[in-house]
C-alpha cells in the first residue's frame, strides 16, 4: 500500500535532523496559524497563490531564494564546523550525515536559491522594463513557479521522511546508481531536480518569448535595458540546456527504477557519459546564473554613476558570445578524465577564451563608473564587491582551465573556493543587488541603507575570511568533502574557515534585520515618486508597486534610455506630458492552475520516491485533469474599466508633478 | 509606403500592421496572440528536441556496447518499421487537414481528419509495442545491454510523445465538440498540429540513426 515508506524512514535515533525538522515544523506551524487567526488565508490565496501577475510571481519566487538560502547556509555552518572540530577526531556529524549535508548544500544553494532568485528578478523587473503589460504566458508562468516549489518542497521533506543524497550535488554514477546507493536519498535529488526542472523550463519559454515578442511600440531589441538582454541570453540557455539535465537524469532513474545500464559498471553501461551529458547542462547553467547577475551590475553601475552605460553594443556582444561559447567548454570539468592532450588543449582554450568577452564586461562597468557622479548606495556597494571578488575568483578559474594545472587542483578545496568565489561574489552579490534596488518597486517602500550597507560589508569580509583559507588548503592538498582529517597544517585553515562562516551568520542576520527594520519603518522609507533611484529605465515610469497591468498607456520609446528621455524632457519643459487618453484593459485573470497542478506534482514526486505506485496514478490523472479544467474556462480575462485605470494613472502623475513643482519653485 | 510609415512610425507590422491591437491588450491583440502562443510552442519544441538529442547522443556513444548481447542487425525488422514510418508520417498529412477544417470550421473536416489522425497514430504505438513485446519476448530487454537500454530509451520517450499526443487529440476534439471554434481552442489546435509534425521530424531522425544504420552495419 505504502511501497518503501514505512515509519523506520523517519530518524528518530538521530538527533541532530530530528531536532532540526522539529524546528522547521514547529515555524510552519506557526506561520499557518498565524496566517489562519489573522485572516490572511483568503487574501494570500488570491492576491498570492493563484496570481499570475509577473511581478507576484517574481517576488514569490525571491521569497523561495531567501527562505532556501537560510536552509542551505544552516547546511554551510555545520560543515564548516565539522571540519574546523574534525582534527584528529570524528566531530559531531557522522559520515553517512555530513555526505548528506554537503550534498543538500549545493543542492539547494544552486537549484532552489540561485535560480530561483534570478528568474525572481528576471520575471519581476523583465516585463516592467519592455514597457509591456504582462509576460507571454502568464498561467504557464505560475505554474513553472509552484513546480519549482515542489522540488524545494521534496529536497526539505528528505531531512525527515528518509534521506537525502550522500553523493554531492551532481549525482556521479556508479555511486549514484542502486548497487551502491540503495536508499531513497538520490531519488529524492533525481525527482526533485525533474519536477522543478520542468518549472524551470517553462518559465525559460516564457521569458524568451516575452523579450523576442513583447514590447511596447518603439522598443527595438538595440533598445532594451541591459538587463532585459542578459536575460535573454540566459533564458535561451535554459531552453538549450536545463533539456539535457531532464534527459541525464532520466536516464539515471531509468538505471535505478528498471534496471537499464546507461551509467552502470556492467552490460555495456558508460559512466563517463554521465559526466560529459551532465556537464553539458552544468556548464551553460553557471552561465545561466551569472548572466542575469551581469545584466542587474549594468542597470545597478549606470543608475548609481548617473551615467549611461558605457558600451551598451559591445555589452550586448559579449552577452550573446559567452550564451554561445558556454556550451564549448563543459570539458574542463573533467580533465583528469584521460581524454588525451589535445582534446584538453582545446577545452582549456576555450575556457580561457569565454573569460574575454566577461572582460569585456568589467571594463564597461569600470568605465561607466569613470566620470560618474557616484552614489554609493547599497546596491552599488554588491556591485562594486562583485567586481572585485569576481575578478579574482574568474582568474583562479582561468588557472583550473590550465590542463596540467587542473590535475594538481581537481577535486581540492581550491575548486571549491573558486567556485564559491564566483557564485558567491558573482550570482549571489547580483541577486542582492537587484534585491535592494527593486525592492521599493516591488513594496512602495527602501530598505534601510543603514542596516543594508552593514550586511554589505560582513558579507564582503566574511566571503574573504571564509574562502581565502581554501585556496591555501587546496594547494596544500586537502581534497574536497572530507569527514575528517589529521593533517595538523590544515587545522589552522579551517578554523579561520569557519571564523568566515560566523561572520557571514552575522551578515545574514543583519538582512534579516534590514527587512524586518524597513516593514516597520515602511513610513518612513516610502518611495512616493516610484523613481526612489533617479532611475534611467522604465520601470521607474511606474508607480511602486505597478499596478497590476504596469501601463495605463503603453510608452512610446525613442531612446536607449527609455525613462531618462522622459524625464529629461519633462525636466526641460518643467511639465509633464499631456494626460493620455485612457482606455479600459484587459488582463489575464488569475487562476489556481499552476498550485493545484504543483499540488498533484508533490504528490507524484513523493508517490515515485517511495514505490507508492497507486498514488502515482492518481497523481498524475489529478494533474492532467487539472489541465483540462483549466482549457475548458470560458473566460481568461477581466476588464479594468477606464476609470479605474485613469484614477491610478492621475495618483502617479501626480506625485511627479509634485517633483517638478518643486523644481520649478527652486528655479525661481 | 509613406501610409504605412505614419501609422506605423516603429515599424512594428510584421506581423500585421494592427497597431491598435499589437498595442493595447495585455499579451498583445487576438492575431498576435496566435503568433506570440505559436512562438512560444516552437521555442518548447526546440527544447524537446535538445531533449531527445540527448538520447541521441546516448544511443550513439552505446550502440556497439551490446555487451555480447544481440546487436541492431540481429533484431531490427525494417518492414515492420516501414510500416510505422508511413503511419506517422500520412497521421501527419491528415492532421494537417484536420487543422483546416478547423480553421474553416468545417466540422465533417475536422473530426474526420482527426479521427483518422488517431487511427494513424495509435496503429504507429501498436506497432511499436508489438515490436518491444517481441524483442522482450526474445530475451532482447532493455537491461541485457546498454545498448538495448539506449535503445528503448530513445525509441520508447519518442512512443511516449505519441501516446500523450493521442491524449492531447482526444482533448482537443472534446473541447471543440464542447466548447466550438473558440479562438483559444484554435491556438492549441496550431500548437498540436506543430507537437505532431516536430514527432515526425524526430521519427525521421530516429529512422535513420537507430533502423537504418543499425540494420545495415
Amino acid at each position: 500500500m505504502l511501497g518503501k515508506l514505512s515509519w523506520d524512514a523517519i530518524p528518530y535515533d538521530q538527533p541532530i535532523p530530528m531536532a532540526a525538522s522539529s524546528v522547521v515544523a514547529l515555524v510552519i506551524i506557526g506561520v499557518l496559524g498565524w496566517v489562519t487567526v489573522k485572516g490572511y488565508v483568503p487574501y494570500l490565496w488570491k492576491e498570492w497563490i493563484t496570481s499570475v501577475d509577473h511581478k507576484r510571481i517574481g517576488v514569490m519566487y525571491c521569497f523561495l531564494a531567501l527562505v532556501m538560502l537560510l536552509r542551505g547556509f544552516s547546511d554551510a555552518i555545520m560543515m564548516r564546523s565539522q571540519q574546523a572540530l574534525a582534527f584528529r577526531s570524528p566531530g559531531y556529524l557522522p559520515p553517512e550525515h555530513y555526505d548528506q549535508i554537503f550534498s543538500a548544500h549545493g543542492t539547494l544553494m544552486i537549484f532552489f536559491v540561485a535560480m530561483p532568485f534570478v528568474i525572481g528578478l528576471m520575471n519581476f523587473a523583465v516585463p516592467l522594463q519592455l514597457g509591456a503589460r504582462d509576460v507571454a504566458f502568464p498561467t504557464l508562468n505560475s505554474v513553472g513557479f509552484w513546480l519549482t516549489a515542489t522540488g524545494a518542497l521534496l529536497v526539505n521533506v528528505s531531512l525527515v521522511v528518509g534521506e537525502f543524497a550522500r553523493t554531492g550535488w551532481l549525482p556521479y554514477p556508479p555511486l549514484s546508481e542502486l548497487q551502491y546507493s540503495p536508499g531513497v536519498g538520490v531519488d529524492y535529488y533525481l525527482w526533485a531536480l525533474e519536477i522543478s526542472g520542468v518549472g524551470t523550463l517553462i518559465s525559460g519559454v516564457n521569458l524568451v518569448t516575452t523579450v523576442l515578442k513583447i514590447h511596447a511600440p518603439g522598443m527595438t531589441y538595440m533598445r532594451m535595458p541591459m538587463f532585459c538582454w542578459t536575460t535573454l541570453a540566459a533564458n535561451l540557455l535554459i531552453v538549450a540546456a536545463f533539456p539535457i539535465l531532464t534527459a541525464t537524469l532520466a536516464m539515471l532513474l531509468l538505471d535505478r527504477y528498471l534496471g537499464f545500464h546507461f551509467f552502470t559498471n556492467e552490460a555495456g553501461g558508460n559512466m563517463m557519459m554521465f559526466m560529459n551529458l551532465i556537464w553539458a547542462w552544468g556548464h551553460p547553467e553557471v552561465y545561466i546564473l551569472i548572466l542575469p547577475a551581469f545584466g542587474v551590475f549594468s542597470e545597478v553601475v549606470s543608475t548609481f554613476a548617473r551615467k549611461p552605460l558605457f558600451g551598451y553594443r559591445s555589452m550586448v556582444m559579449a552577452t550573446m558570445v559567452i550564451c554561445l561559447l558556454s556550451f564549448t567548454v563543459w570539458l574542463h570539468h573533467f580533465f583528469t578524465m584521460g581524454a588525451g592532450a589535445d582534446v584538453n588543449a582545446i577545452f582549456g582554450i576555450m575556457s580561457m577564451i569565454i573569460a574575454v568577452p566577461t572582460g569585456v564586461k568589467v571594463f564597461n562597468w569600470l568605465f561607466t563608473l569613470y566620470g560618474g557622479r557616484i552614489e554609493f548606495s547599497t546596491p552599488l556597494l554588491w556591485s562594486l564587491g562583485f567586481m572585485v571578488t569576481f575578478v579574482v575568483g574568474g582568474m583562479t578559474g582561468v588557472l583550473l582551465a590550465v590542463p596540467p594545472a587542473d590535475f594538481v587542483l581537481h577535486n581540492s578545496l581550491f575548486l571549491v573556493a573558486h567556485f564559491h568565489n564566483v557564485i558567491i561574489g558573482g550570482v549571489l552579490f547580483g541577486a542582492f543587488a537587484g534585491y535592494n534596488y527593486w525592492f521599493p518597486k516591488a513594496f512602495g517602500f527602501r530598505l534601510h541603507e543603514g542596516l543594508g550597507k552593514a550586511a554589505f560589508w560582513c558579507w564582503l569580509v566574511g566571503f574573504y575570511v571564509a574562502f581565502m583559507p581554501l585556496y591555501v588548503l587546496g594547494l596544500m592538498g586537502m581534497t574536497r568533502r572530507m569527514q575528517h582529517y589529521d593533517v595538523p597544517a590544515w587545522h589552522p585553515w579551517l578554523l579561520v574557515a569557519a571564523f568566515g562562516a560566523a561572520i557571514i551568520t552575522v551578515a545574514i542576520g543583519l538582512q534579516v534585520a534590514q527587512l524586518v527594520v524597513s516593514i516597520r519603518r515602511r513610513e518612513e522609507l516610502r518611495d512616493l515618486t516610484g523613481d526612489p533611484w533617479n532611475g534611467r529605465s522604465l520601470e521607474w515610469a511606474t508607480p511602486s508597486p505597478p499596478p497590476a497591468f504596469n501601463y495605463a498607456v503603453l510608452p512610446t520609446i525613442e531612446g536607449e534610455e527609455a525613462y531618462w528621455d522622459i524625464k529629461q524632457r519633462a525636466f526641460e519643459r518643467l511639465q509633464l506630458r499631456d494626460e493620455p487618453e485612457y482606455r479600459e484593459i484587459e488582463m489575464p485573470k488569475n487562476s489556481p492552475t499552476g498550485f493545484v497542478c504543483a499540488f498533484f506534482a508533490s504528490f507524484m514526486g513523493f508517490a515515485l520516491i517511495w514505490h507508492i505506485w497507486w498514488l502515482v496514478g492518481v497523481a498524475a490523472f489529478g494533474a492532467f485533469a487539472t489541465f483540462v479544467v483549466f482549457a475548458w474556462r470560458d473566460e481568461d480575462e477581466y476588464i479594468i474599466p477606464a476609470d479605474e485605470v485613469a484614477r491610478i494613472d492621475r495618483a502617479n502623475r501626480a506625485s511627479r508633478r509634485a517633483v517638478l513643482e518643486q523644481m520649478r519653485t527652486a528655479a525661481r | 509606403m509613406s501610409g504605412a510609415a505614419a501609422t506605423d512610425p516603429h515599424r512594428l507590422g510584421r506581423s500585421s500592421g494592427h497597431r491598435h491591437a499589437a498595442s493595447e491588450h495585455a499579451a498583445g491583440g487576438l492575431h498576435a496572440k496566435r503568433i506570440i502562443t505559436g512562438y512560444g510552442f516552437w521555442i518548447f519544441l526546440l527544447s524537446d528536441i535538445i531533449m531527445f538529442s540527448g538520447f541521441f547522443a546516448a544511443y550513439a556513444v552505446l550502440s556497439g556496447n551490446t555487451a555480447d548481447g544481440p546487436s541492431g542487425k540481429d533484431l531490427f525488422d525494417l518492414r515492420n518499421v516501414a510500416i510505422e514510418t508511413a503511419c506517422l508520417l500520412f497521421s501527419s498529412f491528415t492532421c494537417g487537414i484536420g487543422g483546416i477544417g478547423a480553421h474553416t470550421r468545417r466540422g465533417l473536416w475536422f473530426y474526420g481528419a482527426m479521427t483518422v489522425t488517431f487511427l494513424f497514430g495509435a496503429a504507429f504505438l501498436a506497432l511499436e509495442i508489438h515490436e518491444f513485446a517481441d524483442l522482450v519476448a526474445r530475451g532482447a530487454g532493455p537491461t541485457r545491454s546498454a545498448f538495448l537500454s539506449a535503445f528503448f530509451t530513445l525509441v520508447g520517450c519518442h512512443g511516449l510523445h505519441v501516446t500523450a499526443g493521442l491524449l492531447w487529440l482526444l482533448t482537443m476534439m472534446a473541447q471543440v465538440f464542447a466548447k466550438g471554434y473558440r479562438a483559444d481552442i484554435l491556438r492549441r489546435i496550431l500548437c498540436f498540429s506543430l507537437f505532431w509534425h516536430a514527432l515526425d521530424i524526430i521519427w525521421v531522425a530516429l529512422f535513420t540513426v537507430v533502423y537504418l544504420m543499425g540494420a545495415g552495419q
